[in-house]
Formats: structure tokens, C-alpha cells, sequence
């Protein structure tokens, strides 16, 4: 029994690496962003399930990320690698400046900064459109590759070593110290450990990745724009993802993406009110079942 | 010339958005709970007091009334369906139900928007006026409505001053939101205040959105700047406290206003959001707020 989940979680990542040879681009192409969707889902994960902050921005470290590495392609030409480098750094940086408050700060309070984070980002790039591009987006001259298949190996390959990063990170005693710091953290502190190192670090790794992702996602859609990446419903699908998924769980987070993605594209029929069913899925799953679908799969072996 | 015009524009929004923060402020009061679907309420009572009054010849003063009416059903439908399940629900930690709350009653305002604009699509509605006509205030030439909308604000704030003081119900909100355990122990029904919170919190929201929609007119679209709105007029204020409400609702008002005449309508809540983020790291408790 001990192998079982380390097995299913490999067989389920070797179909996907196979996966490009049995299907068609299209298929490929929603994969992709639900890939990179996932990173920041389960980025979101490692500060929620794991340092106990509820971040309700987390499209502001996706979108630093982003528009950093977009405005550096576009103005500059800077190469892909560079922007990278710049786009998740940046989002450290905007990650660690949300980290003052929240360490002074709680619950309500702190989700509330983030909240205005979003929002301010948001003006201000559409204030700012003549050099953001704003809702209409900036064009970006650089990609990672045309094909299909690389584009969407990059982002599994992207997906499955910083969710395995996270998920090693969750697992080892910094996680353990984490998840005590998020429920008491007086107590934590009594216990000898550092609770504002530890939070810090989990907002720098979480800013990373979400900032990362941001940047890769910029290079494969070849545009920036309000609506993609910073959009508040943008986060929310982030969150909705994590919380679909099972919190924490970090993997939840990818599950969740996948699953939204796939469920937004067989309700593309319905048009408009596809986000109105997948709103509803997501507060019916939260009222009858907190733990998610990982939730509900670990329980359901528990008992039998 | 502006600045008069920017005065008194600013009264009447100020005192609208008033009456809606101090509904939110109440039920965070009262029972702890920050209602992230606050601007779905206002919109939902807006767009039934235009449609009705437009569609079934309901007249301004019924579709006011049968607006304010939808707010009440659905600040109690937000209450019974989601909140009130999330707090009794066994599988839920008791530190994670507040972020449970929060991201249902996102979820549930997202649900709105999409309901509201697939049913009414997404352009703004101007609910019809209660009073035609305009009149002349410190030069400045301003319609009816917008006098009737600053006096019922303050008159049904005023009200509900009365209420909370004098009357027995009343006292035993202002009971609760002080210790809710005393309340019980006294032998009142927890459960029962909610619901009566709840209710009051529909009717106060509800007439601000209607207001709010034969001012300024809303749409689908502005159900997130609403709620932002408030929720920066609560912590501004400081949570649950109600005169701290009022005083921030006036601060944002006029920013906002300002704002919109000065700079451009479409940023009319960057500043606010600014002075927000510097309150919170100043002082999280807000102007009048308890710890």
C-alpha cells in the first residue's frame, strides 16, 4: 500500500508526457494552460493549506510576473530566458512585499490587502494603457517554441517539477512548521521556531512559481493582457482550482486547473452561462465536500 | 464652480454608500461574517426596480419597493444557502469557516453577475427616478432625486439608530454583536438574530442599490467595484463599528468624487484603494474600529 500513491501519481504522469503522440493540438493547446493555471493553484495552496494565509490575489504574482517579462520582451527585446528570470523574481519581490503586512496582520485584514492589490493593479494598468496595452493587451515578438507538442511538454515539464518542488517542500519539516504557524502561531513561536522566516520563505517560493508561470504563459499565448492574467476572475479560478482539488494537498491545485479547463470547454455550448455552472460546482463542492476531490478519494479508501 | 458641484454630488453618494456599509458593517458585527456578494445584492435590488418598473408598469415607487423587496430575498437566500451551512458544517475546521465564508460568498456574487448579465446582459440600467425634476442648491443645479436620495439615506440610517436603541429587538443585536455567548445565556436564540440581522442587512442594501441605480446606474460589471467599495468603507471605518461606517462612507464619497471630476470616472477608486492599503498598515483597526 505504501507505493500506491507514489505509483498512480507516476502512471498518471507518464500518460500525460505520452499524451501529445494519441491526441490532437487543440486538446493540447487547453492542456497547456491548464497546466500553467495549476502551478499557480497550487502555488496559492502552499500559502493557504500550508502557511494558513488566504490570499485573494493571487493573479497580483501571476500578473507581476506576467506583464514583467512582457513589457521587457516587448520594449526591449530582451531573449525569453532573461524575461523569465525577470518576470519570477519580480514576483518574488511583490511577494515578499505582501509578506510585511501579513505578518502584522490577520485573517480578514490581510485577504483584504490582497484583494486591493488586485485592483490597483488592475487600474492602473488600464490607466497606464499607451505602455501596458491594458484590455487590449500588448503583443508579444518572442515565443518558447510554434509546436504544439513542445509547447505542452514545456508546461507539463514546467508543472511537474515545481509541483514536485512544493510538494517535497509541504512534506518535509519547513511544511510541518508551516501548517503550525498557520494555525497557532503563538504556539509555533513558543516552540522555538522562527514563524516570520518560515512565513516569508513560503510567500518568496509561492511568488515564484505563481510569477513563473505568469511568464511562461505570456511567451505561449504570444500576448499580455488585463483579462488573462490579472483579472480578479482570474484569481478566483486559482483559488476555486485549489480549493476543487483538495486543500492542502498542493497536487489538488493541478487536478483542479485540469478539471476547470476541461469543464469550461464541454460548457462552451451553453457560452455566458459556463462560468455560472462552474461557479456552482465549485460552492456545491464547498459546502458538501471541504476536503475536495483528493479529499473525497483519501477518505473514500480510509473507510473501505 | 466644480467644487460646489463636487460638494453636493458628494453628499448624496456619500450618504447612499452610508446605507449600505452600515448594513455590512452590522452582520460582521453581529455575526462575523464579511459578506464578499454585498455588490451583488445592490445590483440584484437595482435591476428588479428597473425591470419591474419598466416591464410591468409597477411605477417608480413599486419597482423601488419590489427592488428593495429582491434585496431582502436575497440577502436571506445568501444567508440560508450559503453562510449558515458553512457555519454549522461539521467538516470544516472552525479557523477555516471564515475563509470559507468568504470564498462561498464570492463564489455566490460570481454566480449573480453571470445570472445577471446572461438574463438583463451587461449594460448599465438607470432605475427610474422617484422625483423628476431639478432644483437649485448653493448655485449648483441639482435633480430632485439626488436631494430625495441623500434625506431617505439618512432619514432610514436615523431609523435604524431608533431601532437599535430604543427597541427590545434592537438591543439584544447590539447584545449580540458585543458577546454573542451572554445573549444566548440570557436565553435569546442565536440562530433568530441572525435571520432578523440578515433581514435588516437585505432591506438597508437593497434600498442603497436602488438609490444607487437612479444615481448613477449600474450594471453587471460593477458588482466587484461595489463590494470593494464597501469592504474599504468597513475596514476604513473600522469592522463593526457603525458611526466609523458613516464617517468613512463620507471620506470615500468624496474621494471618489473628486476623483471622477478631476482626474477621470474610470479611476474613481484608485485613491481610495491607495488610502486604504495605508490604513491597514497603519492602523488595521481602522478610524473607530475595536480590537
Amino acid at each position: 500500500m505504501r507505493w500506491l500513491k507514489p505509483g498512480i501519481a507516476i502512471a498518471v504522469l507518464v500518460v500525460l508526457y505520452l499524451l501529445p503522440f494519441g491526441v490532437s493540438g487543440y486538446i493540447l493547446g487547453l492542456l497547456t494552460v491548464a497546466y500553467y493555471y495549476g502551478v499557480a493553484a497550487m502555488a496559492w495552496d502552499l500559502l493557504f493549506g500550508f502557511a494558513g494565509e488566504v490570499n485573494f490575489g493571487p493573479s497580483f504574482l501571476v500578473g507581476l510576473g506576467a506583464y514583467t517579462a512582457a513589457l521587457l520582451n516587448h520594449y526591449e527585446g530582451a531573449p525569453v530566458w532573461l524575461c523569465l528570470i525577470a518576470g519570477g523574481a519580480m514576483a518574488v519581490v511583490g511577494g515578499a512585499v505582501l509578506a510585511i503586512p501579513a505578518l502584522r496582520l490577520r485573517g480578514p485584514y490581510f485577504g483584504l490587502v490582497t484583494l486591493v492589490a488586485v485592483l490597483m493593479m488592475q487600474n492602473l494598468l488600464v490607466l497606464f494603457a499607451g505602455f501596458t496595452g491594458g484590455e487590449i493587451g500588448l503583443d508579444i515578438p518572442s515565443i518558447l517554441t510554434i509546436s504544439d507538442r513542445w509547447n505542452y511538454w514545456y508546461a507539463l515539464l514546467f508543472m511537474t517539477i515545481s509541483g514536485g518542488l512544493m510538494f517535497g517542500l509541504s512534506q518535509s519539516s519547513v511544511g510541518l512548521i508551516l501548517q503550525a504557524s498557520g494555525q497557532d502561531a503563538t504556539q509555533a513561536a513558543a516552540l522555538g521556531f522562527n514563524v516570520a522566516k518560515h512565513k516569508l520563505a513560503a510567500f518568496c517560493v509561492s511568488a515564484l512559481f505563481s510569477g513563473l508561470a505568469g511568464a511562461m504563459l505570456v511567451f505561449y499565448l504570444a500576448t499580455v493582457s488585463v483579462g488573462t492574467v490579472v483579472d480578479l476572475a482570474i484569481g478566483v479560478q486559482f483559488i476555486i482550482a485549489a480549493v476543487l482539488g483538495g486543500r492542502r494537498t498542493i497536487i489538488g491545485g493541478a487536478i483542479g486547473s485540469i478539471f476547470l479547463i476541461g469543464a469550461a470547454e464541454i460548457l462552451r455550448p451553453i457560452g455566458q452561462l459556463s462560468t455560472f455552472v462552474v461557479s456552482a460546482v465549485a460552492l456545491i463542492v464547498i459546502l458538501f465536500f471541504p476536503g475536495g476531490f483528493l479529499g473525497v478519494a483519501l477518505r473514500g479508501r480510509e473507510r473501505a | 464652480m466644480t467644487a460646489l458641484q463636487i460638494l453636493v454630488d458628494g453628499f448624496a453618494i456619500s450618504a447612499l454608500y452610508g446605507v449600505g456599509a452600515v448594513g455590512f458593517t452590522l452582520i460582521f458585527g453581529v455575526s462575523g461574517v464579511l459578506n464578499l456578494s454585498h455588490g451583488a445584492l445592490m445590483v440584484v435590488a437595482a435591476v428588479v426596480a428597473w425591470y419591474t418598473a419598466a416591464s410591468f408598469n409597477a411605477g417608480p415607487f413599486g419597482g423601488a419597493a419590489l427592488g428593495i423587496i429582491a434585496g431582502l430575498i436575497y440577502a436571506l437566500a445568501t444567508f440560508v444557502l450559503i453562510v449558515r451551512p458553512i457555519q454549522r458544517s461539521r467538516a470544516i475546521q472552525n479557523e477555516e469557516k471564515e475563509i470559507f465564508v468568504l470564498t462561498g460568498t464570492l463564489l455566490w456574487g460570481l454566480m449573480t453577475q453571470q445570472a445577471i448579465s446572461y438574463l438583463f446582459t451587461n449594460n448599465p440600467r438607470t432605475v427610474l427616478p422617484l422625483v423628476e425634476g431639478v432644483v437649485d442648491v448653493i448655485g449648483v443645479r441639482t435633480p430632485v432625486n439626488e436631494i430625495i436620495t441623500a434625506l431617505i439615506s439618512w432619514a432610514v440610517i436615523g431609523l435604524l439608530y431608533i431601532f437599535v436603541q430604543r427597541t427590545r429587538t434592537g438591543k439584544v443585536l447590539l447584545a449580540a454583536s458585543m458577546n454573542a455567548r451572554g445573549v444566548t445565556l440570557l436565553g435569546f436564540e442565536l440562530s433568530r438574530i441572525y435571520l432578523v440581522t440578515w433581514a435588516i442587512y437585505g432591506l438597508l442594501a437593497g434600498l442603497a442599490g436602488v438609490l444607487l441605480g437612479a444615481f448613477l446606474g449600474v450594471s453587471s460589471d460593477s458588482i466587484g467595484q461595489l463590494t470593494a467599495s464597501a469592504f474599504s468603507i468597513v475596514v476604513l471605518g473600522g469592522l463593526g463599528s457603525v458611526s466609523g461606517s458613516l464617517i468613512a462612507a463620507y471620506v470615500v464619497g468624496y474621494i471618489e468624487t473628486i476623483t471622477a471630476y478631476t482626474v477621470a470616472p474610470s479611476v474613481r477608486t484608485l485613491p481610495v484603494l491607495a488610502l486604504l492599503v495605508l490604513v491597514v498598515y497603519m492602523r488595521p483597526q481602522g478610524l473607530l474600529g475595536r480590537r
